[in-house]
């Protein structure tokens, strides 16, 4: 009885903080419209005037709420919210990505129009897919996995909710504003000052949600997949605030002068750039591969000890590879060859965790044939393998003479994101959406072919046709005629690239496609309607509550 | 060994400091030199802050996301030399905040473009770039000389620069509003001021608009000065600058 009513004082003392911190956001939401004389910074603060009014009226309506209603014991709600935003984002940026595409080809798509041109359209598409797709995919699975591996609860009771909310907001804040022309121009940086201010807020709450969860565990051991979570948001935390220390021309206009400048600038700037890869791209999808291969396989991680060892060593080295963005520019040379060594010896840790996600399938490799999500796991985890490989090699000087300012680096950008991060987050989201929503399977099987076999035929159209017009134009730039001069004008490069980026807009197409039939079958799923076929599904593709009454059925 | 791994999983907050610790290593090593070392530091001669036109246009050039497509970092290889000029010295960019050296070339470098086109080219090619280079598939940017320069926070820009180290003098800071306007009115009084205070500063009515000045007039202000500051008939960049 005491413990209870120790509870109940605890969640109104929750439901108030919770008011009162959306009460604040009103405020300053309110007053920054109002007094404000930049036009985005009016319609900025309205968002966050208005979206917190919103979670204050959403606090107060569940008090009156039946007080006796028996809760889940796992929180799923918020990932619940962050899965479907992270469909919803992913279809988004990958289609402004296409669009993008096509500009290249033909660029009377950019209509002339400030809103619709490549420069404020491409800041849209790279963090619709690796912050809202991306990190909503993160949020989803790290606040499911932290809870089934820890069999606690996620930590506070509306701390969750402000974390998704609160990320989702930040996301409309910056995409809105590139569209609109606000942007510090730092490459997956380039949200101004007060968005990058509210993220660290919601960070801060993330960290705060996920160590509190570890921390009240039921289990002794904290699992590697939580240690590579943890990773990810730290030293998330750590770039963040780091690369975007700046200075406001006022507190109520949108523009700011970034603190450091020219050199320094732009080493703070890649060391943030490249671990946004390290760190949110890779270790925490590293995460998401340590939970959901061996869940879906049903067998243990490979090898414990190589856990141990990549992982500390993938942290350790990521961070220094940053100056392989600036090779032969006027940063100092031992600073080069320090981020191109190091990039080299990353390809060990990296080639470790690819061979710990894959192996865990001994024993299991016939699942292969028979369970196309498994197929798709795998088939990321072989993408980050392609592409850890092919990163130390660009990172050498002499290949990145060739292949830096070209389009190589785009393909090999893709062949990360599309193949790795893409493949492993709709991996994980078929697994998700029917065990969140207690359905005994996915709507369809069948379904998951056509997007497995779309994306990767995409995939490979895509980093085909950049691999051929990266090198391409690098040898161009180079080439000399038999008189000692350039051979040819920079605009001749330009003209020859035009066919690559035809194939390149359709590969991004197919993979469009494919992720339409994804939400089309989430959606089915989470609906509730019978799997069209249910005797296809492995049984681990039903709720964990489900299993055991459908194992008897059989 | 590894069995004492352990402790790391039993805390989570000895995992946290552990995390932080092995991460912070790479960027303290890497970062915080540049702060001191003399080819990272050293002022070259000819280097000065941007004149208030040119800021504008380069925050109108950050603004339309011009650095996607366009490095500002000649490489010291020698095709990118013969093709853009000399190789860029660290020198040249350390009044730029944030830094604009970019990471993809689907058009030229620009670093030392400055100088290289006449005005009214730029003027033609930012409306419509296909009509002086067929090939091109850069987007026009018609709006720009439509768009009447805003320029309410003009001497605020300079002290918000001058806070984070660019040397503005209160001079400067004092003149920002009516230097704005000068530099592109060749005829006014205030135009030599301008290049008083800023030296090379190009004057000209960029936008071939005499009566107003457009976000056009900003933005071609700013191209056409860029990489033009360093005179490297006078300066051994081999010298002190040997990296």
């Amino acid at each position: 009885m005491a413990a209870n009513e120790n509870r109940e004082e605890l969640s109104a003392f929750s439901d108030a903080l919770a008011v009162l911190g959306a009460g604040l956001g009103a405020v300053l939401g309110l007053y920054l419209t109002v007094y404000s004389n930049d036009p985005v910074m009016k319609f900025h603060g309205a968002l966050l005037g208005g979206t917190s009014i919103l979670g204050a009226l959403y606090v107060l309506s569940s008090l009156t709420g039946k007080p006796g209603e028996p809760r889940d014991f796992y929180h799923d709600s918020p990932i619940k919210f962050a899965a479907i935003a992270a469909v919803f984002w992913g279809i988004a940026g990958f289609i402004v990505g296409d669009i993008i595409a096509w500009q290249m080809a033909f660029p009377w798509l950019n209509f002339d129009l400030p809103w619709t041109s490549f420069g404020r359209l491409r800041p849209l598409h790279t963090s619709a897919v690796i912050f809202a797709f991306g990190g909503n995919a993160l949020l989803a699975t790290s606040f499911y996995v932290v809870q089934r591996t820890t069999k606690a609860r996620l930590f506070g009771r509306w701390s969750p909710w402000f974390v998704v909310v609160g990320y989702n907001l930040f996301i409309v804040i910056a995409g809105t504003g590139y569209i609109l022309g606000v942007t510090q121009s730092k490459e997956y940086a380039e949200p101004e000052w007060y968005a990058d201010l509210w993220l660290t807020v919601v960070w801060v709450a993330y960290l705060v949600v996920f160590a509190g969860t570890l921390m009240k565990r039921k289990e002794p051991h904290i699992y590697v997949a939580n240690w590579f979570y943890l990773a990810f948001i730290l030293t998330i935390a750590m770039l963040h605030i780091v690369n975007n220390l700046t200075l406001p021309v006022s507190f109520t206009g949108t523009k700011s002068y970034i603190l450091f400048s020219g050199v320094q600038d732009a080493m703070t700037q890649w060391w943030y750039g490249h671990n946004a890869v390290g760190f949110f791209l890779t270790a925490g999808f590293l995460g998401m591969m340590y939970y959901f291969i061996p869940k879906r396989a049903e067998r243990p991680v490979y090898s414990y000890r190589l856990s141990i060892v990549h992982f500390w060593s993938l942290i350790f080295l990521y961070i220094w590879a940053g100056p392989h963005h600036l090779h032969y520019t006027a940063l100092p040379d031992w600073a080069q060859t320090l981020g191109a060594t190091f990039s080299i010896m990353l390809w060990m840790p990296s080639w470790g965790g690819m061979i710990n996600g894959l192996m865990t399938l001994s024993g299991a490799w016939d699942k292969l044939r028979t369970d196309p999500v498994i197929r798709m796991l795998v088939v990321s985890v072989a993408f980050y393998g392609m592409s850890t490989f092919e990163g130390p090699l660009m990172s050498l000087k002499a290949v990145n003479s060739l292949s830096h300012y070209t389009d190589w680096t785009i393909g090999h950008v893709h062949s990360g994101a599309l193949g790795w991060v893409g493949m492993v987050s709709f991996g994980a989201l078929y697994c998700l959406f029917p065990w969140l929503w207690k359905r005994r399977g996915l709507y369809s099987m069948r379904l998951v072919e056509w997007h497995f076999w779309l994306s990767t035929i995409g995939i490979l159209f895509y980093i085909t046709a950049m691999w051929v017009s990266g090198i391409l134009q690098g040898l161009m730039w180079r080439a000399y005629d038999e008189l000692g001069f350039l051979k040819y004008s920079f605009v001749e490069t330009v003209d020859a690239m035009h066919i690559p980026y035809i194939i390149r807009a359709g590969g991004g197409l197919l993979f469009i496609i494919g992720a339409l039939i994804m939400a089309y079958n989430l959606w089915r799923t989470a609906r509730g309607d019978e799997p069209v076929d249910a005797e296809n599904q492995p049984l681990v593709a039903a709720a964990p509550a489900l299993r055991e009454k459908l194992a008897a059925a059989e | 060994m590894l069995s004492k791994h352990g402790v790391f999983e039993r805390h989570t907050w000895l995992l946290s400091i552990g995390v932080l610790i092995v991460v912070a290593i790479g960027g303290l090593v890497e970062i915080v030199p540049l702060f001191y070392l003399k080819s990272t530091i050293e002022k070259v001669e000819g280097m000065r802050p941007y004149t208030p036109l040119e800021l504008v246009g380069r925050d109108i050039y950050i603004r339309e996301g011009c650095y996607v497509c366009h490095s500002q970092m000649i490489r010291s290889l020698r095709d990118e030399v013969e093709r853009y000029g000399h190789y860029s010295l660290a020198a040249e960019s350390m009044y730029d905040h944030p830094f604009q050296w970019g990471s993809k070339r689907t058009g030229p470098d620009l670093a030392r473009v400055g100088g290289k086109y006449s005005n009214d080219w730029h003027l033609a090619h930012m409306t419509d770039p296909r009509s002086v280079v067929p090939e091109s598939i850069m987007p026009g940017y018609p709006w720009l000389s439509q768009r009447r320069l805003d320029a309410s926070e003009m001497a605020e820009k300079l002290k918000t620069l001058a806070a984070v180290g660019v040397p503005y003098t209160e001079e400067m800071i004092a003149n920002a509003a009516s230097d704005l306007e000068a530099q592109a009115s060749p005829e006014s009084d205030g135009a030599d001021a301008v290049v008083t205070r800023y030296p090379k500063a190009v004057i000209g009515n960029f936008d071939g608009k005499p009566d107003e000045l457009t976000e056009l007039d900003a933005m071609i202000a700013y191209l056409q000065m860029l990489g033009t500051l360093v005179d490297f008939t006078k300066l051994d960049a081999a010298g002190p600058n040997l990296r």
